[in-house]
């Protein structure tokens, strides 16, 4: 199974968010997508995840279109985006939250094992499950919007920007946990960071994007090598 | 027993219908974001087919589901038909939030007609069984019949089975989560559009049943029910429009307040008072009782 991006064009008005994009993502693999602000990472997970239309190119997952899919229906195919900053419903308690990412499935018994196994992984989710999402921290937040996609049962995650506003241990938390579900489950993840650098360590690639356009594509070692490339795209 | 139970008794009488009208805008609010004045003749239409029915089945109890279920799909139909394509016709327009509003002032223009082309502008005699005679207790009759229990004990079983909906079912918690933040609810895999409609429909049925229980009080015509719509607006805006607690209260506050002043200062001023509580409550707490916050995203 493979993601497969080819000349993607998606417009926001008139103006080109994304312009000519192409890269392809194999099963198993951790692809972070890294590009400074208002490089057009978010529009990209939005139009993977069918938030946006696309006005050109094509996108196919395991050999098969997702253009003109609903989001609604791309989660029943194991496409599963968990979009920024927290994305939880803080009306609704911790245990519905998650209780949100198995609500379509027909396979009872297995949303009551991936439930299991997102508090065995989160435990602090566990001892909230009663709790208003609203009196989570926003560390807890972020783990609680990834264990809903987890429950999900996801083959294609997409998470945008998990580190946001998050401070350095809770971050260097959220990504071990990342790391260690995608060798759990052989998980394929797009991880869109501006936190490059964290994003990387966990990453096999990753596809540095600016402007709509694709920049350049390595492994992490390649990118964080290159001197021109650090102080252009990483930060430092 | 003293006036002021009997007053108190009243007003929850008259309350628990605001209450079930309040509800019946707020989850119409809550699915599409439209103020939905059509609310008083889908509830007119759903209680002219419950009439019908009572005529036909001569009882007057099993009318009341039909009411409901006829209520829960013309709502479903107006939603799927009228407001899902003009919302999609409009987004990102000019008159987008407007459009819907003036579209359900058209539908119940619309349907107010049918019913009177259908069944005359004639009072008719929806009647309950139960008697509207007050109860009596020692030597002295009070305001509040075996009907207006009736009313109390019917709303409480359709408030309770809503409850029970919304806080333990899967449907509940999708038309909860599409209602707070649809794009998640979406990343969820629920099917927006579909539980929009879903809300749509239980809107119907809770006017419905208000209609229904409400008519053997007094009659039946094309704008019988014109005036619980105001008291369904004032009841809503009580209660905060988002919460659905918050209609039902509001509700009760508003038949409460509405007995009382009846009672103690006299029938003259009731209905200017609903337009003052409404107004009020707009400056001094716009959010109403039971809205936190102040901002939330669509």
């Amino acid at each position: 199974m493979t993601l497969v991006v080819q000349g993607l064009e998606v417009k926001h008005g008139a103006i080109s968010a994304i312009s000519g994009l192409s890269f392809t993502i194999r099963k198993g693999e951790l692809v972070t997508i890294i590009g400074s602000n208002g490089a057009g990472k978010t529009t990209l997970l939005r139009a993977l995840s069918g938030l946006l239309p696309i006005s050109h190119g094509e996108i196919s997952w395991n050999e098969k279109t997702l253009i003109g899919k609903r989001p609604e229906e791309l989660v029943r195919r194991g496409i599963v985006h968990v979009s920024e900053g927290k994305a939880v419903i803080p009306e609704l308690t911790v245990s519905e939250n998650l209780q949100l990412g198995g609500i379509w499935r027909k396979d009872r018994s297995d949303v009551a094992a991936a439930t299991a196994e997102v508090i065995e992984l989160f435990p602090r989710l566990g001892e909230r499950l009663s709790q208003g999402a609203d009196t989570l921290s926003g560390g807890e937040r972020q783990m609680l919007a990834i264990g809903r996609a987890m429950i999900s049962r996801p083959e294609l995650l997409l998470l945008d920007e998990p580190s946001l506003g998050l401070a350095p241990l809770i971050i260097d938390q959220i990504f071990s946990a990342i790391d260690a579900l995608r060798h759990r489950t052989n998980l394929t993840v797009v991880l869109v960071e501006q936190n490059a650098i964290s994003a990387l360590r966990i990453a096999d690639r990753g596809i540095i994007i600016n402007l709509g356009r694709h920049v350049t594509t390595g492994t992490p070692s390649e990118l964080l090598n290159d001197p021109a490339l650090r102080a252009a795209y990483l930060g430092y | 027993m003293n006036t002021f139970f009997s007053t108190i008794l009243v007003g929850i009488s008259s309350g628990a219908i605001y209450s079930l009208m309040s509800l019946a805008l707020v989850l119409v609010w809550r699915s599409t974001r439209v103020v939905n004045f059509a609310a008083a003749g889908q509830a007119i239409l759903s209680t002219y087919i419950g009439y019908e029915a009572m005529s036909a089945l001569h009882n007057y109890w099993l009318s009341l589901p039909v009411a409901l279920i006829s209520g829960a799909l013309i709502s479903a139909v107006i939603e799927s038909f009228i407001m899902r394509p003009l919302a999609k016709r409009t987004q990102g327009t000019a008159v987008e939030s407007i459009a819907p509003v003036i579209a359900t002032l058209g539908i119940l223009g619309l349907i107010r007609s049918l019913v009177g082309l259908m069944w005359g502008n004639t009072f008719l005699q929806y009647t309950s069984p139960l008697s509207s005679k007050g109860f009596t207790v020692g030597h002295t009759t009070i305001p509040f019949s075996p009907l207006n229990a009736a009313i109390v004990v019917g709303a409480a079983i359709v408030l309770l089975i809503f409850a029970l909906i919304f806080r333990f079912t899967r449907l509940g918690l999708s038309l909860r989560a599409a209602s707070f933040q649809p794009e998640i609810a979406r990343l969820s895999g629920i099917r927006v559009d579909r539980i929009r409609t879903v809300g749509w429909a239980f809107a119907g049925a809770a006017g419905a049943v208000a209609g229904a229980l409400v008519t053997p009080t007094s009659y039946l015509s094309p704008n019988s029910l014109d005036l619980l719509l105001v008291s369904g607006f004032v009841a809503a805006v009580i209660g905060g429009l988002e919460s659905l607690i918050g209609a039902v209260v509001g509700g009760l506050v508003l038949g409460l307040g509405f007995a009382f002043i009846l009672q103690y200062i006299g029938s003259s001023v009731t209905f200017s008072a609903a337009f003052i509580i409404l107004i009020l409550v707009l400056i001094v707490r716009p959010q109403g009782i039971f809205g936190a916050r102040s901002t939330r995203e669509a």
